[in-house]
């Protein structure tokens, strides 16, 4: 038999009751779609908040005072908002640890910030002229604030785009105006440009001032809330990070690593933990997508073995004008294979659709990847040989006696 | 030419086993029309399914064109009955949804022949069958019984075989459609010299074929050419 002799009996087969040939094509082509579907949606899910990560700085080792890092219940946990860092603290990391790009102070507290007429909510951060380099921050209209700001403790702040939303509704330039915080009047000296709205946080809703103004101001002590380190490379990180773990230990006299009053994090080991959790989640999904394609596959062995007692005369007909056991075995798995095939590619068409849809809804950005295509047509074409098989097997071993008497 | 002797086969389900052939002896000519008639349970389907190459004897030797065929493997005899045999059924046993010429044309798509040809030996079968060419597009399901069982003898001839088999031809016909039937074995026999070996049960049949073969409790009790052979009233 030829090729094009398989296909023609291939079709004719399974044109011959199409009702029931699509449900059973329903199964694989729900089963690879969701897969599809799934693979995108995670693989979107973990782009999206891989960049709203990397979008936080680069390089970045961020320590914080208290011990975060356990996480289990007991004193230490109290201490989320220890006053342990001093700016000593940070200027010892610069002078001494190597391989450091910039390095930021920040005091960080929520404040009302009070505009005419208006009033907003915000978190307000003390920093260092470098921050913008740290955290990526870029200055759309005015100045960050410098040296000399940080210097003199000068009242001037620098607000991000949905700050300026909330205290300038009329849409009035915000660069020279007057803020009120917590009774003191400040001038805002620069707007920063907008970062989006990403994942946790929106780091569009900030407000900047240099740290010496907040620890004056609002404070009112020399401790820092937190220092951002941003590391040269991306393969120093984590020599910045073990340095700087063992000079606070020293500065801190702390002998035991467990008992720090301190944390560092890592920006790497956030983007790893994350992508583990969406990793864990695509995977769930996919499973979930997987169970379907299986249940599926099931289908088609089910209706591949009903076709099979159905035709059992036809098969034995075809066995006594001269079809051999290899004869009847391809035509019933080829059968089963386009059967999945033909399901795998409207699965395909199908996922692809829904990740459009999806990701034109602006739900998430979905991606398809060519391997997720390329999996499902393979696990697809596998189904139809792993469930064809046995029902073929079945078709070639009939007796063609027992099947020309069959009735 | 076929040489059957001293053919005995013995069905084991378990304790009981039973004999349906008991030692047959024959031997068919080339250009023979032979007629095996016997009651049901004689063991002439049995005879039927070893001379068919479907079954193989326990004990005894069968001889087709030369060739001992009793021993062959599943894929040998495969390719016998689609290069030496020609099989007829009772119940036609055409693919349905499926064109008269397709039809006929399968023992050669299994005997990987170009299409050309296949077409063309399809064609020339189904006209020596007697079949109008006007149907050869139709549906087999499209047909009557008669046509329908010559679309099958078609399907029988097309591979030139070296017998054509009939198993109870024309038992699921009216008379005068099988009239029509054993007249299409009759001409081929006649006119083109094709061997014929029909299987029946009964005699008016039976007496269509120059020599009848009788068998019962698997043995054969008569095998001669002493009666008058019926014409076939099928004009």
């Amino acid at each position: 038999m030829t090729t094009n002799d398989i296909l023609h009996e291939t079709y004719g087969a399974l044109t011959a009751n199409k009702v029931r040939t699509g449900l059973t094509m329903l199964g694989i082509i729900i089963g690879i779609s969701s897969v599809i579907a799934m693979v995108s949606i995670g693989n979107g899910a973990q782009a999206s908040i891989q960049s709203s990560i990397e979008s936080i700085g680069s390089n970045l080792v961020i320590v914080t005072p208290g011990a975060t890092r356990s996480f289990g219940a007991g004193p230490q946990q109290a201490r989320g908002s220890a006053q342990t860092l001093t700016v000593e603290d940070g200027k010892a990391i610069q002078a001494e640890v190597a391989n450091i790009g910039s390095i930021a102070f920040n005091v960080t507290s929520r404040q009302q910030v009070v505009a005419k007429g208006t009033n907003t909510n915000t978190t307000v951060t003390g920093t260092t002229p470098s921050y913008s380099t740290v955290r990526n921050v870029e200055v759309e209209d005015g100045s960050f604030i410098d040296e000399s700001d940080v210097a003199s403790s000068s009242k001037v702040v620098v607000i991000g785009p949905t700050t300026a939303a909330d205290l300038f509704p009329d849409g009035d330039e915000p660069v020279g105006q007057q803020v009120r915080i917590n009774n003191g009047i400040y001038t805002i000296i620069g707007v920063t440009k907008s970062k989006g709205g990403s994942g946790f946080t929106n780091a569009d809703d900030a407000l900047y001032m240099p740290y010496t103004t907040a620890q004056h101001y609002l404070s009112g002590n020399n401790y820092l809330s937190e220092i951002d380190v941003s590391a040269a490379d991306a393969e120093t990180t984590t020599q910045v990070q073990t340095d700087v773990t063992s000079l606070l230990l020293e500065r801190h006299n702390i002998t035991d690593s467990t008992k720090a009053d301190f944390s560092t994090l890592n920006q790497a080991d956030i983007i790893a933990t994350a992508s583990s959790v969406t990793g864990t989640f695509t995977i769930l999904l996919a499973a979930v997508a997987g169970i379907s394609l299986l249940v599926g596959g099931i289908g088609i062995m089910n209706m591949m073995l009903t076709t099979v007692t159905e035709r059992t005369r036809e098969i034995g007909l075809r066995k006594a004008i001269g079809a051999k056991k290899s004869d009847i075995n391809t035509q019933f798995l080829i059968e089963s294979i386009m059967l999945t095939f033909t399901g795998g590619v409207i699965g395909v068409i199908l996922g692809w659709g829904i990740s459009f849809v999806v990701s034109s809804l602006g739900i998430i950005s979905t991606t398809v990847t060519i391997s997720s295509v390329l999996l499902a047509f393979g696990v697809s074409a596998v189904i139809g040989v792993v469930f064809g098989y046995y029902p073929a097997r079945r078709a070639a071993n009939l007796n063609p006696i027992d099947a020309l008497r069959f009735e | 030419m076929i040489e059957v002797s001293n053919i005995t086969k013995t069905y084991d389900s378990g304790e009981n086993s039973f004999q349906a052939l008991k030692g047959v002896t024959f031997t068919i000519e080339d250009g023979e029309f032979i007629a095996i008639m016997g009651p049901s349970g004689s063991g002439k389907s049995t005879l039927m399914h070893i001379l068919g190459c479907l079954d193989t004897p326990t004990s005894g030797t069968y001889f087709l064109d030369g060739k001992d065929v009793s021993t062959m493997t599943d894929n040998e005899q495969a390719d016998i009955r689609r290069d030496n045999i020609g099989f007829v059924f009772q119940s036609f046993n055409l693919l349905p949804r499926t064109t008269v010429l397709r039809n006929v044309m399968l023992p050669l798509i299994y005997a990987n022949e170009e299409p050309e040809k296949r077409e063309t030996e399809a064609r020339k079968a189904l006209l020596a069958a007697g079949l109008d060419e006007k149907y050869f597009a139709h549906k087999s399901n499209q047909l009557s019984g008669g046509q329908i069982q010559r679309v099958a003898i078609a399907r029988a001839l097309v591979n030139n075989p070296t017998m054509i088999l009939a198993d109870e031809p024309t038992g699921n016909l009216d008379s005068r459609t099988g009239e029509i039937v054993l007249g299409t074995f009759q001409r081929l026999n006649e006119t083109l010299g094709r061997t014929v070996v029909l299987i029946t049960h009964e005699p008016e049949v039976a007496e269509h074929a120059d020599r009848i073969i009788v068998i019962r409790d698997g043995v054969v009790v008569s095998d001669a050419k002493t009666h008058t052979k019926r014409k076939a009233d099928h004009k």
